[in-house]
């Protein structure tokens, strides 16, 4: 991979690859829909979802992370729970993370 | 303001509000896609081949994961491995665009399949939760996804061209933010703890799966599970 022009056929190769897959997954779930009866029961799988997909994505790698990833889901859920706001999770999670580091902690 | 009749419409009002939404996440997008570029210029890619690469795929992790193990040819094997990790790290996407079905639904084809296509697990969440909270205003969505992308894509410039210059965004935590911001989400769609019983659910068997299997199946395996399990958790409490 040199960069020698805009772009290589190659890399043009790799990108449409992944584009393809991409679009079809991000479009594919809502078309698939049109065919599903939303029912009580598939309504409560789509509520469950958003928590789950949360769940699925961070906690094997904060598992695997260590103790820096988990001061700051723990300085993030706290500081929603207590003031409701996006923002200063966020930063409660930034914060608590530089700290531990800033303190030595690994991660 | 009169209250809409319809299921869905869209407004610049909600247009702003959904950007306004989007502002606590702007500093973890900037951070991701300057180590993207950084990460791509090492790589050797051309300034054009990583702003394409960045502007059309739009998926961080799944751009990440694929430099580290990009082909220098690509015969039909190198294709389907590329096309398959890709897969398994975005597949994610067909669980989040179903679930926005009985939003976005409701608008006209051409409005709803482009939004999806610059659909982020962050703009999913803010949508999520603003359609929890009694919002149909699907302008809301294009205001976060559009910035969102924007700033995704403006960022990987500075990242290309300082590359190495640029300090360690783990110093400031600034690493940490997508996962705080995850973590926060979790609190604002908490139904109680027998809903609560799905994410268990999702999180052990994404620990499991990510402990057996190599790759990225955990994340959608876990999704899997949870959804199952939450479709059997009855509202009767």
């Amino acid at each position: 991979m040199t960069p020698t022009s805009f772009m290589s056929a190659h890399m043009a190769t790799g990108i449409a690859v992944m584009v393809a897959v991409t679009v079809a997954l991000r479009l594919g779930g809502f078309w698939i829909m049109r065919f599903v009866r939303v029912t009580p029961r598939v309504q409560r799988m789509i509520d469950a979802l958003p928590g789950s997909v949360i769940v699925a994505s961070v906690v094997p790698v904060a598992v695997n992370g260590g103790a820096v990833g988990i001061l700051a889901i723990v300085a993030a859920v706290l500081a929603m729970i207590w003031q409701r706001n996006d923002f200063v999770a966020v930063v409660a999670g930034m914060l608590v993370a530089a700290l531990a580091r800033a303190a030595g902690v690994s991660g | 303001m009169t209250e809409p009749t319809t299921a869905s419409h869209w407004t610049w009002h909600g247009m702003r509000a959904g950007a306004r939404a989007m502002t606590p996440l702007l500093p973890g997008i900037v951070a991701f896609s300057l180590a993207f570029g950084t990460v791509a210029a090492q790589k050797g890619l051309s300034f054009g081949e990583s702003l394409v690469m960045t502007a059309t795929v739009y998926a961080g992790l799944s751009q990440f994961v694929a430099l580290q193990t990009w082909p220098d040819h690509f015969t039909l094997g190198e294709i389907a491995a590329l096309a398959a990790v890709t897969m398994t790290i975005n597949l994610r996407f067909v669980l989040m665009g179903a679930s926005l079905r009985p939003w976005l639904g409701a608008i006209p084809p051409w409005q709803s399949y482009p939004s999806l296509a610059l659909m982020t697990d962050g703009s999913w969440l803010l949508a999520l939760r603003y359609r929890a909270e009694g919002g149909h205003d699907a302008g809301f969505y294009y205001g976060m996804a559009l910035l969102n992308y924007v700033v995704w894509v403006i960022a990987v410039i500075p990242g290309y061209f300082l590359a190495s210059s640029l300090s360690d965004p783990k110093t400031f935590g600034i690493d940490m933010i997508m996962v705080a911001f995850f973590a926060a989400m979790l609190v604002t769609v908490w139904r109680g703890y027998r809903r609560a019983l799905a994410w268990l659910v999702a999180g052990c068997v994404a620990v499991a799966v990510n402990w057996l299997f190599s790759g990225w199946w955990f994340i959608v395996a876990g999704a899997v599970a949870g959804s199952v399990a939450g479709g059997f958790i009855d509202d009767a409490d």
